[in-house]
């Protein structure tokens, strides 16, 4: 079981909110455009769109980490 | 006496404070430092890091790390690194640093040589910021002795000198000036992978622990754990201001009872909260002043032991004014990078004042709450976190005041001067 989590690199990050737009049931955004996660895993049919968006960001802001867990 | 930690001399009382300023003194009282000679490097490293760990020593710089777990760390990621010093001690309320390298240099540099030795770093700096040249003066005329005595030095020792900013002690951006001349704190979702200066790995340790360090090496772990807890053992500096008589840095064994450490500094009159922890730590309530200073029980009513200080808050002062002008003071002093604290810390400021002022409604309320929960974690260092810390703790512990402003009492002290210390523009001594 393989499970995945969104890592927002806040330094990268410019508040473009492609990802937000692309992922809502993971990513919402701050009264300033900025990506919340709540840093659970991710449900397995969002982690291609994850990547999709983590591809997408202007500012390469975004990794999808998949962790074989052992559970 | 090669092996560190062997030799625990009968009348070796354990104090940092206090300890003798010039070499002569400092060898009399501590013998010579425990260097590995040629060959037994491997046994001498062994028994150096067993003695760390069996003293349970935890880093003093605010974020309390085991101090043998860095140390191999560094040593696993391989040899001819740096030592930074970490002596910035940007928290306005603290002195601790500064007094410990003032009058004992030796101490904190010869922590430093320890750990280079055992994991082989081929650098010591000590970093103490622009403008706090008395500092800097202690420090070189320490290393100027150390060289003309022809003390035994595992490495070259030097002293470098960053802006004198809140975030530069901040250990990625301090990591970062000495590699590129910025002080910007880097994001790292692994802190398992080291910090590098020059492609080589580089551990930054507080000035403090590294006199605990080289106090270990020399008496014995025993020695630390005669004070403190078993599970949070040895002392720690603090320092204690705010509304006292006699402001300064004391000495205190972990698991005091806080209101004993406010107690060394005589408090005026009593006193109403205690800020514990520096300004990216929580104010207490009266009711917990009896919690002892350790991290387990601190944490346990919302507060850490984060860096060695103590503020005392008199009666005649507004705990939500005051929290206020820190979370406004910490949001001057963000390094920019990451929106959620460039923009999130200081409309968290600004929703402070407006609570210190009495201007509170119940969706200014809402808004604070979410704004706390959605700032807390989201920069790349801690910085953002901090100031969250202390504004979530001001909310609980000055509650009743915030109620009585919310029904129009308007508080008699918010225009008061302050009781906390804040830099003036530019420190210049």
């Amino acid at each position: 079981m393989t499970s995945a989590r969104i890592i927002i690199d806040p330094v990268a990050c410019d508040a473009y909110g492609f990802c937000a737009e692309l992922l809502p049931e993971a990513i919402s955004l701050d009264e300033w455009g900025y990506p919340v996660v709540d840093g659970t895993p991710l449900a397995p049919e969002l982690v291609a769109v994850a990547q999709r968006a983590a591809r997408d960001c202007p500012r390469r802001a975004i990794t999808v980490r998949l962790r074989k867990s052992g559970i | 006496m090669s092996s560190p930690g062997d030799t625990l001399p009968a009348t070796a009382r354990y104090r940092l404070l206090g300890h003798p300023s010039d070499l002569a003194a400092h060898l009399a009282a501590l013998g010579p430092l425990p260097l590995p000679h040629g060959g037994q490097m491997h046994s001498w490293r062994q028994s150096f890091v067993a003695a760390l760990e069996a003293s349970g020593l935890t880093g003093r710089g605010g974020a309390g790390f085991p101090s043998a777990i860095k140390l191999n760390v560094a040593r696993a990621s391989g040899p001819r690194g740096t030592v930074l010093v970490n002596a910035m001690e940007s928290e306005p309320a603290s002195d601790k640093d500064k007094i410990l390298l003032i009058r004992s240099p030796h101490l904190v540099l010869d922590g430093a040589q320890l750990v280079a030795a055992a994991s082989g770093a081929r650098r010591v700096i000590v970093c103490v910021p622009e403008g706090r040249d008395q500092i800097a003066a202690a420090v070189t005329a320490a290393i100027g002795e150390r060289t003309r005595a022809r003390y035994p030095v595992a490495t070259s020792e030097e002293v470098m000198r960053p802006p004198d900013r809140f975030i530069a002690g901040e250990e990625s951006a301090l990591v970062s000036w000495v590699e590129t001349g910025r002080s910007l704190p880097s994001f790292r979702p692994d802190k398992g992978i080291p910090l590098q200066v020059g492609r080589r790995a580089a551990v930054v340790h507080n000035a403090e622990t590294l006199a605990h360090v080289s106090m270990i090496a020399r008496i014995g772990p025993d020695a630390f754990r005669a004070h403190g807890l078993q599970e949070d053992p040895g002392t720690s500096l603090i320092t204690v201001g705010g509304s006292v008589e006699q402001p300064g840095v004391v000495e205190v064994d972990r698991g005091t009872p806080l209101i004993e450490i406010a107690n060394r500094a005589s408090p005026v009159g009593r006193p109403q909260a205690l800020l514990v922890g520096g300004y990216g730590g929580a104010w207490v309530h009266p009711d917990h002043f009896g919690t002892p200073y350790a991290s387990l029980s601190l944490r346990s009513i919302g507060a850490t032991a984060g860096v060695g200080v103590v503020v005392v808050l008199g009666s005649d002062a507004c705990g939500l004014s005051e929290t206020a002008r820190v979370v406004h003071y910490l949001a001057g002093q963000s390094a920019g990078q990451c929106g959620p604290c460039v923009y999130g810390l200081p409309a968290i400021a600004d929703d402070m004042t407006r609570v210190a002022r009495g201007q509170v409604d119940s969706e200014l309320m809402a808004r604070l709450e979410r704004r706390l929960r959605e700032v807390n974690g989201r920069g790349a260092c801690r910085h953002p976190d901090g100031a969250v810390n202390i504004a979530r703790s001001a909310v609980q512990v000055f509650g009743a005041d915030l109620r009585a402003h919310a029904h129009g009492a308007p508080c008699a002290h918010w225009n008061r001067p302050t009781q906390l210390r804040f830099p003036t523009a530019r420190r210049t001594a």
